[in-house]
């Protein structure tokens, strides 16, 4: 209730700020400070799967069309959104023609065309580059521009949610003439490029140091003449979610904030100092455990943690992960570590509506008694020390996240609970610039997955889950083959979740496409790969002398800077 | 002394050497610091090793229900965001960061003195020791620490299991970091000594490089050893709890002072409980062991001794 009276607020604000904009005048509201704690470290989307890195570029690049804070699409650089009834996609549902809007530029002067737009898909869909982004453009043909102004994407099956590519903030379109030597391999390889793109947003790149700060300018090709209100926006990077959160709420050093991961009540206690305002928003962001169906043993050596060095000694056993599921009392993570900006769910896919399954719904109660029966009944049985074990196999579990003073709360709590069913758990925090850093020569990151378990929070952009569920495919997983990219974390791989996602991407028509998603979800989850948590809400704050902030999870959270303003 | 020492030290040894330390004894005694600081030190000592038996809370225990309590009777330092009891966990921290402090020192003073001694023994390895030392001296302690952590960590916690592990690593890392300042200060006093008239006179009479070294260097070199060893303990404290502080040391669920005082900093404005004791007790100790060093280098200098 109060997150929706203080969306309404921030609309009722923007809504003000477009009735006055009119007589505002670019760059007249000078500077703009905006706090990441994650720092950014590449501008280029296409190259990073870290949110803080697609949120940072958000404000060079653009899609076609981008999600508002209700989840609908809205047209961006396009005249409207293709539809069946508008004729913009093909009634075999195998093409969507995008009608590019007149007079679009480049930050550079030169005009957006249609060959851009095509590049770009070229550009992702090169298999040796690498791209990070690749799931939104799964299934595509071709996409071509048919004159300078009409793109034609072309799909090799029937594509009844065509929106993929060139929507949403993780799938912008990249300048032709500035990538076109940076294809495939070489596509690490620009620096310039990737750290400079030539985009079509409200604000160009003017100074960017890796893993530190971005400066940007306003644009001065920007559409809207009168648009950005600011004229340089310092993109700060580092610290933590407290400290960031400190900053704008008490101290006033920064305008915005985002990913406030902090306690609830230090939050409302820096909230009441009454400098800022926190802002939040239901996505689709799920705090989860993925579970390693590989064997860690640092004994492997280099098939450590991959399928070739075979299955994991017990969480393959779908009796243990659901009992450590079921062990789990999710209303207490709630209570501690995240208050209203968060629920319990028992599903990766929470949200919208149609798409969250109820068959794993036994986990909202925690029920210790049947966990241990789960165990007792696999042969798990307790060992002198109280650990349960089985053909000397202990259960005995690393289990690794990010360093945030809510993540080790829920670490700490979880581990208690664990000990009552007898599983033994060692606790690991990694820096989150390291964890999330995705370098592949660091044993610490997320992909690599050192440990049993790990817990982090992701999300898909948009209402469709397919391409989120593309992630864990057996194509997906992660391994020094492919330099360790690749969203299959928990090595999953199961023939049948393959093929029942080849049906999904086949599909017509919602319903069946929700019956679907919820039998992946549930494979998901049944099988252990996945042990969701927490359905988290994005928590961000913003000054009070900032206005226009309409707080979006379903694009990203910058989607529309270039109405934010300074208000008295 | 030296006189007895190498006619008959068996039978001339004891009363002198007795005296010696009697003097050393009573003039630590006349130092108002070293007492006040020696009273505080084994007061904090005895409450971490004894205090668990009498405050019997399990220091990880989680009680959602107590969380963010000010100080009361069933909780005297209060409760963190979990619930989990401060003074249970600062007694529990305290052990492992004074067990740090301690063995850190021990290998440090153990490194630092043997290469001191050599060094300034020794002509011969004197140079190669002492750029070995400048060498340390210039490494940059946090990236060293993160290669070390990245290659050794798994392996020693496969051996001896990831708290141990953590234990060694941390141990050793402070302590291969700063044995460099009391291998300068020993090389210094052992350059001196060994030029002094009783060294030449034993070496004279053919006494053996080892036994010069054990009878007449080491025991008058102890006093920039025991020194600088007060101050390593301070020094190991202070490092392990920035470690903690930047999240490099041990597990999140295993207090140290300095992982207290980090997780408690967020919560400063609501529970200052929760840094103010961590705090107290970091200070106190590393203020009370650097007056025990200050008495005891005033007690072992006989020039000021004598006062």
């Amino acid at each position: 209730m109060i997150k929706s009276r203080k969306l309404m607020l921030a609309t009722a604000a923007a809504l003000a700020l477009s009735a006055t904009g009119a007589a505002a005048e670019r760059g007249a509201d000078g500077q703009l400070n905006i706090l990441y704690w994650q720092a950014v470290s590449v501008l280029n989307p296409f190259l990073s799967g870290g949110t803080k890195d697609v949120e940072g570029s958000s404000l060079v690049l653009e899609p076609l069309a981008r999600y508002d804070e209700t989840g609908t699409m809205v047209p961006w650089l396009v005249e409207d959104i293709p539809t069946v009834e508008n004729g913009g996609v093909s009634e075999d549902l195998t093409t969507i023609t995008w009608k590019i809007k007149d007079g679009i530029k480049w930050s550079d002067g030169t005009p957006f065309t249609a060959e851009d737009v095509a590049f770009t898909a070229a550009y992702c869909m090169d298999e040796s580059g690498g791209c990070q982004q690749a799931a939104n453009f799964s299934d595509v043909a071709s996409v071509e521009a048919v004159d300078p102004l009409t793109v034609k994407v072309t799909f090799a099956v029937p594509k009844p949610f065509p929106y993929g590519p060139f929507v949403g903030a993780q799938s912008p379109v990249l300048q032709k003439a500035q990538f076109q030597d940076c294809m495939g391999a070489a596509a690490p390889t620009c620096t310039e490029a990737n750290f400079h793109p030539i985009g079509t947003g409200p604000f160009v790149v003017q100074d960017f140091k890796a893993n530190d700060v971005v400066v940007f300018a306003a644009n001065p090709e920007f559409r809207d003449p009168e648009k950005p209100a600011f004229s340089t926006v310092v993109f700060k990077g580092g610290g933590d979610a407290a400290s960031a959160a400190r900053s704008v709420l008490e101290t006033g050093e920064f305008d915005y904030a985002w990913n406030l991961q902090v306690e609830p009540e230090i939050l409302s206690q820096m909230e009441a100092a009454g400098r800022g305002e926190l802002v939040s928003a239901f996505g689709t962001s799920v705090e989860r455990f993925e579970v390693n169906m590989t064997d860690p043993d640092p004994a492997l050596g280099d098939k450590r943690s991959t399928v070739e060095g075979g299955p994991h000694p017990f969480l393959t056993d779908p009796a243990v992960t659901k009992a450590l599921s079921l062990a789990i009392d999710r209303e207490i993570l709630v209570e501690a570590g995240y208050g209203a900006a968060g629920q319990v769910t028992c599903n990766l896919v929470p949200a919208p509506e149609a798409y969250a399954s109820t068959a794993n719904d036994w986990c909202k109660t925690q029920d210790i008694e049947a966990a241990n029966k789960l165990l007792d009944d696999a042969g798990w049985v307790a060992g002198s020390d109280g650990i349960r074990e089985k053909d000397g196999v202990r259960l005995s579990m690393l289990y690794q996240t990010s360093t945030n003073s809510v993540r080790q709360g829920t670490q700490a709590l979880i581990k208690q609970m664990w000990s009552e069913i007898g599983v033994e758990t060692e606790l690991r925090n990694v820096d989150a610039s390291v964890f999330f850093g995705g370098d592949p020569a660091s044993p610490d990151t997320f992909q690599k997955l050192y440990a049993d378990v790990e817990m982090f929070t992701n999300n898909f952009d948009g209402t469709d889950p397919q391409s989120y569920l593309a992630s864990w495919r057996c194509s997906e997983i992660p391994s020094p083959k492919n330099n360790w990219l690749g969203g299959n974390n928990p090595r999953y791989c199961s023939e049948e979740y393959d093929a029942l996602f080849e049906e999904l991407s086949k599909t017509a028509g919602i319903e069946q496409r929700a019956v679907i998603a919820k039998q992946l979800n549930d494979m998901l989850v049944e099988a252990g790969a996945i042990i969701p948590l927490i359905h988290r809400g994005g928590v961000s704050a913003h000054a009070n002398s900032l206005g226009g902030v309409v707080m979006n999870e379903w694009d990203s959270e910058l989607w529309n800077i270039a109405d934010w303003h300074r208000v008295e | 002394m030296t006189d007895a020492a190498a006619n008959s030290p068996v039978t001339a040894m004891p009363p002198k050497q007795r005296s010696m330390w009697g003097d050393v004894w009573r003039s630590y005694r006349r130092h108002p610091g070293a007492m006040a600081g020696t009273a505080v030190f084994l007061l904090i000592l005895l409450a971490v090793v004894f205090g668990p038996y009498i405050h019997t809370v399990d220091p990880g225990k989680l009680d959602i229900r107590a969380k963010n309590i000010t100080m009361s009777l069933d909780h005297p330092m209060g409760t963190d965001n979990l619930g989990r009891d401060m003074l249970a966990q600062v007694l529990a921290g305290g052990r492992t960061s004074l067990a740090v402090g301690i063995t850190a020192m021990l290998l440090s003073m153990l490194v630092g003195a043997a290469v001191g001694i050599l060094a300034g023994y020794f002509r011969r390895i004197d140079g190669a020791l002492m750029r070995v030392t400048d060498l340390f001296l210039a490494l940059p302690l946090l990236p060293l620490l993160l290669v070390i952590t990245m290659l050794f960590r798994d392996t020693l916690r496969a051996a001896i299991g990831p708290e141990s592990g953590i234990f060694v690593l941390i141990v050793f890392i402070i302590g291969i970091t700063s044995w460099m300042n009391t291998a300068r200060i020993v090389r210094g006093e052992v350059l001196t000594l060994k030029e002094r008239e009783f060294v030449l006179a034993a070496r004279s009479i053919g006494t053996r490089n080892h036994r010069i070294l054990t009878r007449h260097i080491l025991p008058n070199v102890l006093s920039p050893i025991m020194v600088s060893a007060t101050l390593g303990i301070a020094n190991a404290i202070i490092t392990e709890s920035a470690l903690s502080f930047l999240g490099l040391g041990f597990p999140s669920d295993f207090p140290t002072w300095g992982r207290l005082l980090f997780d408690g900093a967020n919560f400063m404005t609501l529970t200052p409980s929760r840094v103010i004791w961590p705090g107290l007790a970091i200070s106190l100790t590393v203020l009370s062991v650097n007056f025990m060093g200050d008495g005891l280098r005033d007690a072992l200098d006989p020039r000021i001794r004598g006062r």
